[in-house]
Formats: structure tokens, C-alpha cells, sequence
């Protein structure tokens, strides 16, 4: 296959501890650290009754995407939008298992919707009245370069941009001894077809091989996070690194190369705002 | 879009196990709801008091032994599903003609196996720390995970294209076929197994109860006295791939995909999300309304689902349009209702069997001419198919018959 690729417009990112991607980015380049950093995310496109019970997914999943939004100067509403997550809501899995196990019949209705593996995706599409497509995917170990995948081969396939949101919350109860997965982790890109001054372009191959573990410092602090495998491309992004490689599932990875644009010859006017920014 | 062949095809639900099984009980009207005889059993010691349709002998039809590893009811079913109508040999010859890396796997479901969750939480055990795990059988992460299913579907195939399984509720497997199409038209892969698989669980049986949706009796789409959903299980399986020059097979014509941005559990109250599907499944068909000649709607059969898409379908289509829902029969496969639903499409186009609604006799004044009782027979030449699921996704896709 021929590489796909995109323009990342904006990116979004939220972990514990590092609550957006301006600190990201800067523990990456010298290891700083916010002070008191927020427990989870609060996302403004909830209602303050809903922010508050939202499931930890949910809530890291809108905070990031509606960053990433804001980074790219995009209206959220006008783009369709992938959501990965490897295990979905895992403390709503123990919810249910543990309800059902017990007393069947008292299971929340709520909690049941937001049971489904599109939670994130529905909430998104309602808080910002986006009616374009939305999906939700997993492929275990491979999820955040399979949501990748998608949203470029949608790029490819005549959309002029696209959300793309990569999230996991901790499990709990006795399903954390099967599905480990620790704190909150958040990632989305807007990804477009046309080139932009000063945002890089990204260019993706599926070859066989394994990918080598994350080695950066957001990979090193965040490893137990079953989103991590997506942290070599914000590590990448975040240190001016121009490859990595994604795991993209049985014997196969996803090479990834980025780029300043080559066509674009940045005009006086958007020097003038780089300089000003 | 170009229009994509569909290969081979099949489909395993309570009416039985392949597309003859399907066709004939199409044919009959025999609906294969059964009263639920499937658990956990409620406070009153039996199961819910409601109908569901249940797939036969899955509890006797273990996976073979090297594929033990990935056991559970719904991979099961996937395994079951793909032994017929010759589903797995056509999967296993793409890989050969093709490259196995050449083809993709895009399956979707809702709740994948989490039914082997629930068995793991009925039967916990103190681990050597003390504190509740799983029993031994059950500790097996791949079947605990959303992705369950697509790696089960992987590892049976031998395919190494993309492999992804899609969970956005009971719109999960007909969007497989929209995000296995861009695959192929994007010259990532050139062809992909679609489907999806959904097993009965506690979950679902009483999370739809708890938000009041599942009728006592078998469900009745769009009769005025209709008061809710019934439950099924199925599994089905598609192949895409391009249409070469002499190709006369059955054709994946357009998709259309939209969210309704409404709310989590009910449908916009103008049905805005579905007619922006269908409209959009249309317009990458290259077709008009007038065009289609049998809707497979997703027609659930509680009162404000159908009532919505029944005015939606009004506001959009001819009269002469012969619309449907096959609830009756299967009952809401939830994450498998895409797949088994493009297969009955696939049957109307290839014999001309247009399914009627079971169990409903008396319409409701809000259903438009096209809501059709009755089986019909008719050569056609465009059948499409409306799946809508939680959080407001919509999903509909359109076949045809060769040029």
C-alpha cells in the first residue's frame, strides 16, 4: 500500500498528572510537572450535574477531543469522529457483572446505556450536536493504530477532516486481575487532507514486524494504561522525533513518519503570526 | 463510491443455522421466538418473563481444541456462523488468491463476550491474596475484552489485513461494511470479511428491561399495540471485495452513516439522524428514493422507535416502497442485527422474497403505506437496510443486483 497520510490540525491529550498537552509537552521537554493537577478531567461540554457522574472515559474522551478541536480552530460539529478504547468503561463492566451476579433486576438503567462501547462517541455527538458519522472500535493491544487506520482511510476516502479520540480509565473490582488498566489516559488528533503552515503532516505504512516498546518519557511514566501503546506518537509529537512505530496487532505495525509541509511556502502574513505566537 | 461485490455471505440466527434455514423461514412466517429459558434468573428464581430468540445447541458445540483459549458463547457462535454456506473456505481462498495481509477483518458486536464476564463474577473465587478472581477457566483476558470477537475471527481465518471490531451498539454490523469498503477503496487491503455476533447475556436481557423496553410477549413492529423489543442472538459473515470486469454477484452499493446527537437511549423525535443515513446511503449509491424497491427497517418494535423511523421512511420514499421489520422472526440481534439484516436484503435480491412483519395485526395510523404485514414476492433490483443503535448511530446501507 501506498502511505496514507494527514495533517494533525490539533492535538489533545489528558493523563493523570498531566492534565492537557501543553504539560505533556513540557514534562517531555524538561521533565516539569504540574502542581496539584486535577484528579479527572471536567468537561465543559457536560452538564455540571452529568460532568459529575460521568464515567472517567467519558469524561477524558470529550475533554481531549474538544481540546484537539479548539488546537485546530475546527467546530467540533462539523466533523465526523473515530473513538477508540481497547476495554470501554471497565468500572461499568464490574458494575453490571457484579449487579447481575447478585440482583439482576436492579440494574440503572443509565448505567446500562452508558455501558455501551459508543458512550464516549454518543456524548460527544450530543454535547456538540455533531450529526456527522461517529464509530467505536477496539482491537485489543492494536486499538489506537487500528482508530489511526480508520481515521485516515476515511481522510482517504473524501472526508476533509477528521476526530480522531483514543481513551482508557483503570479497571476495578476482580476484572482489574484480567484487564489491567491503571489511571485515566486521553489522546485525540484533528486530522485533515490539505496542508497547513507549521503543522506537521503525517505519514503511515502497515508493514509487518513488532514494534519496539515506547521508550519516551510520556511511555515511561504512563505504562499501565491500556492506551499507552498510543504514546510513542504523542512522545513523538511532543519531542520533534520524526518516527515511530505502532503495534497494529498480530505480527503487523503501523510505521508512522512526520513532517514540517514541503508545498507551502509560509506567506508574510502567517510568519508574522508565528512570530506574534 | 464504486459499488463492491459481496462474495459469499451467510447468516445463523433462531430461524436456524445458514441462508437456506433463513429463506425458508422467511418463506413459512415462522418466527423462531421461543418464551426465555435463558438466564440469570430473576428474584422470583426463573428467568425474565419475556421472548427471546435463542440460537439451538451453542451449549454443545464447544470451539475445537486449539482454539480453546478464545471458548465462550459468543465466539461460539462466530465459529458456528462461519461453517456455513461456506464462509471460512471463502475467507481462507481470498487469503490465498489475494494475500492474507491483503484482506481485513472488520466485525462488529455490542457486547462481544461479555456473557463469559458475567459467568466469571457468578463464580468468583479468593485468589492466594484474599480477595475475589476469577475461576481458573475463566482467567483468560482475550475473552474478557471487546475485541474478543475480532480476534477470534482472525485467528480462525489466517487473514493479516486491519483487524477491528466495531461496538457502536445495534448499528455495530452494518457499519462493518462502511468501514471495510473505505479499506478496500483506499488500497489498504482489497478485500475484508464484514459481520458481527451478539449472544444472549444478563446484560443485555436486563439492562433492556431496566429501561422498560422489553415487551411480555413476542414483539409486534409497528402494530398499534406494540410494547416492546424482543431479544435474539445471531451471527453473520460477508466478504467484499472489488468487482472485477465479469463479476455477476450481488453488490454492496453505498453506505450512509449519521448520529443523531439527541440523546444516549431514544431516537431523535423527527428521526433527523436516520433520514441523514439513509439520505447519505443513497447519494453514494448513485440512487433515488424511487429506486429502492425493499427497506428492512430496523423496526424494534417499541413504540417510539418505530413510530420515528416509520415517519422518517414516509417522509422519504414512494408509497410503492415495501418496508419491513424482521424482529418477528430473530428477534433484536443487537450488534449482529446489521449483518443479519444485509443478508435478508441479499435474500430479497437473489429470490425475490420480500418478508412481511410477524405478530403485528393491527397497523398504527403513524406508519406510512410502505409498512407492509404481508410477505410479498418480486424480482428487485435495490433492497437497503436501516440499523440504528445507543448513543443516536445510525447506519444504512444499500445492495444491488449486477448491471
Amino acid at each position: 500500500m501506498s502511505a496514507l497520510v494527514a495533517t494533525i490540525e490539533g492535538v489533545g491529550f489528558w493523563a493523570t498528572g498531566l492534565p492537557g498537552w501543553d504539560s505533556a509537552r513540557d514534562f517531555v521537554r524538561d521533565g516539569r510537572l504540574p502542581e496539584a493537577p486535577p484528579a479527572r478531567p471536567s468537561p465543559q461540554l457536560l452538564a455540571p450535574n452529568e460532568r459529575r457522574r460521568a464515567p472517567g472515559t467519558v469524561a477524558v474522551a470529550l475533554e481531549v477531543a474538544l481540546a484537539a478541536c479548539e488546537a485546530a480552530g475546527r467546530d467540533p460539529a462539523s466533523l465526523p469522529s473515530v473513538f477508540a478504547s481497547t476495554h470501554g468503561e471497565l468500572a461499568i463492566t464490574d458494575y453490571m457483572c457484579a449487579t447481575l451476579a447478585d440482583q439482576p433486576e436492579t440494574i440503572s438503567p443509565t448505567r446500562f446505556h452508558n455501558s455501551v462501547h459508543n458512550a464516549a462517541a454518543g456524548y460527544w455527538s450530543i454535547g456538540t450536536g455533531a450529526t456527522a458519522a461517529t464509530t467505536a472500535i477496539s482491537a485489543y493491544q492494536a486499538t489506537f493504530a487500528q482508530g489511526l487506520l480508520e481515521a485516515l482511510v476515511q481522510l482517504a476516502t473524501g472526508v476533509p477532516a477528521v476526530l480522531l479520540v483514543a481513551y482508557d480509565g483503570s479497571s476495578v473490582g476482580p476484572l482489574a486481575k484480567i484487564s489491567p488498566s491503571a489511571g485515566l489516559l486521553g489522546g485525540a488528533l484533528v486530522l485533515s487532507r490539505s496542508e497547513r503552515a507549521g503543522a506537521m503532516r503525517l505519514a503511515a505504512t502497515l508493514a509487518d514486524g513488532e514494534a519496539p516498546a515506547a521508550a519516551g518519557p510520556l511511555a515511561a511514566r504512563d505504562p499501565g494504561n491500556a492506551m499507552a501503546p498510543m504514546l510513542g506518537l504523542f512522545d513523538a509529537l511532543a519531542s520533534g522525533d520524526r518516527h515511530t512505530t505502532l503495534s497494529a496487532g498480530a505480527g503487523r505495525i503501523l510505521q508512522l513518519s512526520l513532517h514540517e509541509p514541503s508545498l507551502h511556502e509560509p506567506s508574510l502574513q502567517e510568519t508574522g503570526a508565528q512570530r506574534r505566537g | 463510491m464504486p459499488p463492491f461485490a459481496v462474495r459469499a455471505w451467510s447468516a445463523t440466527t433462531a430461524l436456524g443455522r445458514g441462508v437456506q434455514a433463513q429463506h425458508a423461514a422467511l418463506l413459512e412466517r415462522r418466527s423462531g421466538l421461543r418464551p426465555n429459558d435463558f438466564g440469570p434468573d430473576n428474584a422470583d428464581g426463573v428467568p425474565l418473563p419475556c421472548w427471546i430468540g435463542r440460537v439451538d445447541g451453542l451449549e454443545d458445540a464447544p470451539l475445537p481444541a486449539q482454539f480453546a483459549r478464545w471458548e465462550c458463547r459468543n465466539n461460539r457462535l462466530a465459529w458456528l456462523a462461519l461453517q456455513q454456506d461456506g464462509m471460512l473456505d471463502a475467507v481462507r481462498d481470498a487469503v490465498d488468491r489475494l494475500g492474507a495481509e491483503r484482506v481485513a477483518l472488520v466485525i462488529g458486536t455490542s457486547t462481544s463476550s461479555i456473557g463469559a464476564s458475567e459467568e466469571a463474577y457468578r463464580d468468583l473465587q479468593p485468589d492466594a491474596d484474599g480477595t475475589p478472581a476469577f475461576p481458573p477457566e475463566l482467567a483468560r483476558p482475550i475473552v474478557h475484552t471487546v475485541h474478543s470477537l475480532g480476534d477470534f475471527v482472525q485467528q480462525v481465518s489466517g487473514a493479516r489485513g486491519p483487524c477491528i471490531t466495531v461496538a457502536t451498539a445495534c448499528s455495530s454490523s452494518a457499519k462493518v461494511f462502511a468501514q471495510a469498503a473505505r479499506l478496500i477503496e483506499a488500497g489498504v487491503v482489497d478485500a475484508a470479511l464484514v459481520g458481527g455476533v451478539d449472544t444472549l447475556c444478563g446484560s443485555v436481557l436486563y439492562g433492556f428491561n431496566s429501561l422498560q423496553l422489553v415487551s411480555a410477549q413476542p414483539c409486534r413492529p409497528f402494530d398499534a399495540d406494540r410494547d416492546g423489543l424482543s431479544l435474539g442472538e445471531a451471527g453473520g459473515f460477508a466478504l467484499l471485495e472489488r468487482v472485477p470486469a465479469d463479476n455477476r454477484s450481488l453488490r454492496l452499493l453505498g453506505y450512509g452513516e449519521s448520529s443523531d446527537a439527541h440523546h444516549m437511549s431514544s431516537p431523535h423525535p423527527q428521526g433527523l439522524g436516520a433520514l441523514q443515513a439513509m439520505n447519505e446511503a443513497l447519494a453514494r449509491a448513485g440512487i433515488a428514493p424511487e429506486d429502492v424497491d425493499y427497506l428492512n427497517l430496523h423496526g424494534t418494535s417499541t413504540p417510539a422507535n418505530d413510530r420515528i423511523e416509520a415517519a422518517a421512511v414516509a417522509s422519504l420514499f414512494p408509497a410503492r416502497l415495501h418496508a419491513s421489520s424482521t424482529k418477528g422472526w430473530t428477534g433484536h440481534t443487537l450488534g449482529a442485527a446489521g449483518i443479519v439484516e444485509a443478508v435478508f436484503c441479499l435474500i430479497a435480491l437473489q429470490h425475490g422474497t420480500l418478508p412481511g412483519i410477524l405478530n403485528s395485526a393491527t397497523p398504527d395510523p403513524a406508519c406510512g403505506p410502505q409498512i407492509r404485514f404481508d410477505n410479498a414476492q418480486a424480482s428487485i433490483q435495490v433492497a437497503m437496510t436501516n440499523s440504528f443503535g445507543f448513543g443516536g448511530n445510525n447506519a444504512s446501507l444499500v445492495f444491488g443486483v449486477s448491471a
